[in-house]
């Protein structure tokens, strides 16, 4: 098994520790699912992973030569901005190829004339088809409708059989129970 | 006669009216058109320090703004939201109006300045303007992709390992020079309405990034040949003439 990601007795956080200590590792193939309540620290793990949060405790190690391509809560920037979503895949190195027939149709459209559902996705498009062995997903389901959710599945175990390791945070339990191959629960004070 | 006489400036202005606008468009995608008049601001300061100190004054304003261009990337966490270029901007308006207030060899220098006088570009200008800005339209090529993606994605940019420091601080330094060579010939007011108005009214109507760029150049090229022919028939100075047109364009248009 190739592990892409393993942390061990990890707490991370910003100014001070957020999290709970916690052990997980990420496979090349497989979906791994990360669920808890809100203020959990689920988001900090992302971005500790990322590089982006302090670690306090315990390490994070990476396959040498690791590719990750981190999405974010954060809308991107797009308002304003004459970019359409043919040019928004071509920076990040996403291929337009499989995305749905609603969002395929608009891709010379720019961002900000789309709908906050059709520019969620696209922007998440750009994330998931981006050339990386590891890919960070936080609540990747927000703003989809049940056509935009299914099709995310769909396409999230294609990438996992194409060899990609995949770390999914979400509170949409459903969601994570049909995609992810093991769900870790983080629950406050401990991690399940 | 007359119409050599006019050629290179016009010439020169057609240069910056090409440039100005695609920098513009950089400046706008990363929210720092301010950054733009600040930097005009201090080459004008630049250009009358250099003038009393005995320097060429072009060599004065370029030093100027590439100093601020190069050093605005230290003061960026302590200076967040604009306040670094509403700093430098008003620095360098008070040197500049300063300088030319108390020294009368300044003065005049001050005026053609803030004017914009390009009818007295010559060839050394044009030249200046021709060289630069072929070497800032090749750098801002090769910096296109990684501007936008640290503007979209920038944790992805982080993540790639891309050079972030080296991009934006050279990014910096390429929108300082070309400011100080536009505020050399067509004025600190005329260079910033360039920069500023055209990507503003491109980036409403484009369809996508290229198109943008495309629109950006278009308009300020229309207008900069109103306004050249327009100045030089009222006998009125070319900035305010430039900056009149683009403010009637941006009020029709938006």
């Amino acid at each position: 098994m190739n592990v892409l990601l393993r942390a061990e007795q990890l707490v991370a956080g910003w100014q001070q520790p957020a999290t709970q200590r916690l052990d997980l590792s990420v496979a090349a193939g497989e979906i791994v699912g990360l669920t808890g309540p809100n203020g959990v620290g689920k988001s900090t793990l992302l971005a500790a992973f990322a590089g982006r949060a302090k670690v306090f405790s315990g390490r994070i190690e990476q396959a040498s030569g690791l590719r990750i391509a981190l999405q974010t809560q954060d809308v991107p920037p797009v308002v304003g901005l004459p970019l359409s979503g043919r040019e928004l895949l071509a920076l990040t190195g996403a291929s337009p190829e499989g995305l749905p027939a609603w969002l395929a149709d608009r891709l010379d459209s720019r961002l900000d004339r789309l709908s906050g559902g059709q520019r969620h996705y696209l922007t998440l498009w750009a994330i998931l088809q981006a050339p990386a062995d590891l890919i960070l997903l936080d609540e990747p389901t927000n703003n989809l409708d049940v056509a935009g959710v299914a099709h995310l599945t769909e396409h999230l175990r294609d990438r996992a059989a194409a060899g990609a390791g995949l770390l999914v945070v979400s509170h949409d339990t459903a969601f994570v129970e049909t995609v992810c191959d093991r769900v870790i629960a983080l629950r406050g004070n401990d991690v399940g | 006669m007359s119409a050599d006489l006019f050629l290179l400036p016009f010439l020169t202005g057609l240069g910056l009216a090409i440039l100005l606008p695609l920098l513009g468009c950089y400046l706008r995608l990363r929210d720092e058109w301010l950054a733009a008049l600040a930097y005009s601001h201090l080459a004008a300061a630049g250009a009358l320090l250099a003038l009393l100190a005995g320097i060429a004054p072009v060599l004065g304003g370029l030093g100027a703004a590439a100093m601020a261009g190069a050093g605005r990337r230290f003061f960026a966490r302590r200076l967040s939201g604009g306040a670094g270029d509403a700093l430098l901007l008003l620095g360098g308006w008070a040197g500049a109006i300063l300088l030319a207030a108390n020294a009368p060899m300044a003065e005049r220098l001050g005026h053609a300045l803030f004017d914009g006088q390009l009818y007295f570009a010559g060839s050394e200008q044009l030249w200046l303007v021709t060289v630069g800005g072929i070497v800032a339209l090749i750098a801002l090529r090769a910096l296109s992709p990684s501007l936008l993606l640290a503007r979209v994605y920038p944790d992805l940019f982080r993540l790639r390992g891309l050079p972030g420091w080296p991009i934006q601080a050279g990014f910096d330094l390429l929108a300082a020079l070309c400011l100080a060579l536009a505020t050399m010939s067509i004025g600190v007011m005329g260079a910033f309405a360039l920069v500023f108005i055209p990507p503003w009214l491109a980036f409403r109507r484009a369809a996508n990034w290229r198109s943008g760029l495309r629109w950006a150049v278009a308009i300020s090229l229309v207008a900069y040949v109103v306004a050249f022919a327009l100045a030089l028939w009222l006998d009125q100075p070319f900035g305010p003439v430039l900056a009149v047109l683009l403010v009637l364009a941006g009020l029709l248009v938006a």
